[in-house]
């Protein structure tokens, strides 16, 4: 029963989904203010629709049901409970309907938000909502539902894959699509201001503390994904330019653009039409990176041809949001033109080159991702790309980048004088070029070209990162949450690029035959195997060694690496040991047994490693500080509270002029028709 | 300056930038990409010598071999056409087993190919997607004379 009630309760999440959208946008179109005021029931009954398909799929899955064919394919009876929650996003059907649902949270999320905004624009906010969730909805239904059934059912099921039975990985898809998904907010954000045909400073603040929040869960998610890999597959890498990792780091990338950008719309007006397409970017490329990954259409062009419905589809889908909204921004956009000027060494610029250095990098990404699926298509052969080509090519945007960071963070707005400022700038460069030369030369006394020239600009960026700050703080002036996330999030970038530096020159890596009782060293550390002995989990079976590990001749801990083979599928993973000494990762990970009692061990030692995730955590803590300003709280609330403000009136007199676009709102402008809508709501 | 100088400056300058890192990443990219072959390819002499490529196919039932306690391992992929003996020097992915699809990095060394690499990347069916392709290429070849 269950399944059906799932499956039913999908097929009224799909109308009311069409309803959500059709309201949302005709309603506004034609002035029909009963039609712009159904849309929120619409968005409550979707997404209690979604939730309960849901709760039937996981439900079905605590259940064991596997007459489901989804739940027949990705769980077993010997799960544990944990992970046959986590099952249900274990596939590609189970985590469309992931998207669905979190879609449907940040939509009943925006619903609330946006109230107290101007009802039309609300309605085309979530009407434009509404176009993305039918979509996904009609192809879940069409193509990939999970709630088929399975005649006669599995005696048991096919287990999950084994590698993903891990609790960050669990955890890693409902985050990541939290920032996919969040995306959509800011696309959803741009339509509606196209489809007004008005953009002002308000709207740019209206949409900054969305952008930011989903930029927030993105980093973790990504970061997350990250660190999984590091310790579960085996190899203790951290980033290998897979298709699918540069999926998530392509909107990620991008989204980083957009909220810079946004940044410099709501204090000066400006970068308006680019604002607008980067929102159109960034939610374009997580669309690319959800169904690409999960259908596996990015590894090769030939998935389409195994499941060619569902290709088309993807196509189809791709081709009306992306060409719809790219058509509305060629329409729209021109009419959108920014006023006020600045000078070369303004804020502005920097924001600027931040930008243009931002899409650069995301573009040689979306290249060697792309470059083997267009040689495949062309019939040009099978080409891979990798390492060799991402890492010089993305140093090359990304390197300016970070030195141009800390010069832009002291910018004034408008005007180009760096005069006020060149003192303390000077003074943390020379501080982090000790800091840098001594990191590269006195601890770990080698490195490569750039090694001291990366140190130097990660540690750049956190001294001058800490300057307005601790200013503000001397001079008892306010601090705006605005200001300490961004100085927290350019930390966390800071420890970021420190961390891949000593990571990328100082790491040592050693694959060792040993037999029990020898020994061998790594840098300063010396292992000593110990022997294997075999172990039994609750659905697998493996063997643990043990091995002891001592520094510089002082014995400092034993580590237990694991091999596992798990029942069902009869998978074999590696279950690294890893412990934290002096700021680096000692890696252990039991490899294959060679005869001869001896078994192949892999040792590891990366510096200051989990710098890395950390620093990735602290920009996602910074964003979430900035995305929770008074000021855009203020925004939402003043324009209820001053029904016939202009927009914009806090941020200063040089944006657009209101009442641009005649054809599209005649009359009193948009804020000057709300309270009449409020009062009759 | 005036200001359409300054942006002009400005356009200038970011076309020119734009235009450097387009040209370092494509000899970047000519560098870096490697070929897919298959052994029966490779058996052709359709690899150019001494370039560095991928190797993909089926790992032999029962070819998995090497010398007690020694790292080193030797295998043969297969494509059911040809056999191609590989060596590698290393820790194995936990994918990795007989009979299974695998794709290893490397370069032909006589007749055998020297694994610097060995993939264990696969989808949820345990195929490398180019594997896959391969293998059902060399299986429309025997059913096609078969067929007629």
């Amino acid at each position: 029963m269950l399944p059906e009630l799932g499956h039913f309760a999908l097929i009224l999440a799909m109308l009311l989904a069409a309803l959500q959208a059709f309201f949302g946008i005709a309603g506004p179109a034609l002035g029909r203010d009963r039609w712009t005021a159904a849309v929120t029931p619409a968005v409550a009954g979707q997404f209690v629709m979604v939730a309960t398909a849901v709760a039937c799929l996981i439900a079905s899955f605590v259940a064991n049901d596997f007459s489901v064919t989804y739940i027949a394919e990705n769980s077993n009876s010997a799960l544990p409970l944990f992970y046959r929650v986590a099952a249900m996003w274990g596939a590609h059907e189970g985590s469309l309907l992931l998207w669905i649902f979190l879609l449907g949270c940040w939509t009943v999320a925006v619903a609330i938000g946006v109230s107290k905004l101007p009802a039309r624009f609300a309605a085309r906010v979530l009407g434009v909502l509404g176009v993305v969730s039918f979509g996904f909805l009609l192809f879940t239904l069409a193509t990939s539902n999970p709630f088929l059934r399975l005649d006669p059912p599995a005696p048991d099921g096919r287990d999950l894959n084994p590698i993903l039975q891990d609790f960050a990985l669990a955890i890693h898809p409902p985050i990541l699509y939290t920032g996919y998904v969040g995306f959509a907010v800011a696309f959803a954000f741009a339509c509606a201001a196209m489809l007004e045909g008005r953009m002002d400073q308000m709207w740019a603040r209206w949409t900054r503390p969305w952008t930011t929040s989903a930029w927030a869960f993105l980093s973790v998610g990504i970061a997350l994904g990250s660190w999984w890999a590091y310790y579960e597959l085996g190899w203790g890498g951290y980033w290998f330019w897979d298709p699918v990792e540069n999926a998530s780091f392509m909107p990620w990338l991008v989204g980083t653009a957009l909220i810079h950008s946004l940044a410099v719309t709501d204090k000066r007006g400006l970068f308006k039409s680019w604002t607008l397409l980067l929102a159109v970017l960034a939610f374009s490329l997580s669309l690319l990176g959800t169904f690409l990954v999960r259908s596996g259409v990015l590894v090769s062009v030939h998935s389409f041809a195994a499941d060619p419905t569902r290709g088309i589809f993807i196509l189809a889908f791709l081709i009306v949001m992306i060409g719809g909204a790219l058509t509305l921004y060629a329409w729209r956009a021109p009419l959108l033109k920014s006023q006020a000027g600045f000078d070369l060494g303004a804020r502005e610029s920097f924001l600027l080159f931040n930008n243009i250095l931002l899409v650069i990098g995301a573009a040689t990404v979306f290249g060697g991702t792309m470059a083997p699926l267009i040689a495949d298509a062309l019939g040009l052969g099978t080409l891979s790309v990798g390492t060799p080509y991402f890492n010089p090519t993305f140093m090359l945007s990304m390197l300016p980048l970070l030195a141009l960071l800390s010069l832009g963070v002291h910018a004034k707005w408008k005007r180009g004088q760096l005069s006020a400022a060149r003192r303390i700038l000077l003074t943390t460069l020379v501080i982090a070029a000790i800091a840098g030369v001594i990191i590269v030369f006195g601890v770990y006394s080698h490195g490569k070209v750039l090694s001291p020239v990366a140190a130097t600009l990660g540690v750049w960026i956190i001294l001058s990162s800490l300057v307005d700050p601790v200013d503000r703080l001397r001079r008892k002036l306010s601090l705006p949450r605005s200001v300490i996330g961004m100085s927290v999030a350019h930390i966390g970038l800071g420890l970021f690029v420190l961390s891949v530096t000593t990571v990328e020159s100082f790491t040592l890596e050693r694959d060792v035959a040993l037999g029990q009782g020898e020994r061998t060293s790594v840098g300063n550390y010396e292992f000593r195997f110990e022997g294997v002995k075999s172990i039994e989990g609750p659905n697998y079976n493996g063997v643990e060694g043990k091995v002891t590990v001592t520094r510089h001749g002082v014995p400092t801990s034993v580590v237990y690496p694991q091999k596992r083979q798990y029942w069902v599928q009869r998978q074999v993973t590696t279950e690294a040991a890893i412990e934290m000494h002096h700021g680096s990762n000692v890696f252990v990970a039991l490899g294959d047994e060679l005869g001869a009692g001896k078994w192949s061990v892999r040792f590891q030692i990366r510096p200051l490693v989990n710098f890395l995730w950390l620093g990735a955590f602290i920009m996602a803590v910074g964003g979430a500080i900035a995305a929770t300003d008074r000021r855009y709280r203020v925004a939402r609330e003043a324009v209820t509270t001053v029904p016939v403000a202009t927009p914009g009136v806090a941020g200063g007199a040089s944006h657009a002029t209101p009442g641009q676009f005649r054809e599209e709102c005649p009359g009193p402008t948009l804020s000057g028709r709300m309270p009449a809508q409020e009062e009759a709501g | 300056m005036t200001p359409r100088r300054k942006r002009l400056v400005l356009v200038l300058g970011i076309i020119a930038g734009v235009s450097i890192a387009g040209a370092l990443a494509l000899s970047a990219f000519r560098q870096s990409v490697t070929f897919f072959f298959d052994p029966t390819q490779v058996t052709a002499g359709e690899v150019p010598a001494g370039e560095r490529f991928r190797l993909g196919g089926m790992v032999t039932k029962g070819s998995v071999q090497r010398a007690p306690g020694s790292l080193e391992v030797r295998f043969v992929v297969t494509d059911f056409k040809h056999d191609i003996p590989v060596s590698y020097t290393g820790v194995l992915p936990d994918l990795f087993r007989e009979g299974q699809g695998v794709v290893a990095h490397g370069r032909m060394s006589g007749a055998t190919f020297v694994a610097d690499e060995v993939l264990a990347k696969h989808d949820e069916k345990y195929m490398p997607p180019e594997v896959a392709k391969s293998l059902k290429k060399r299986q429309g070849e025997t059913a096609a004379p078969g067929g007629a």
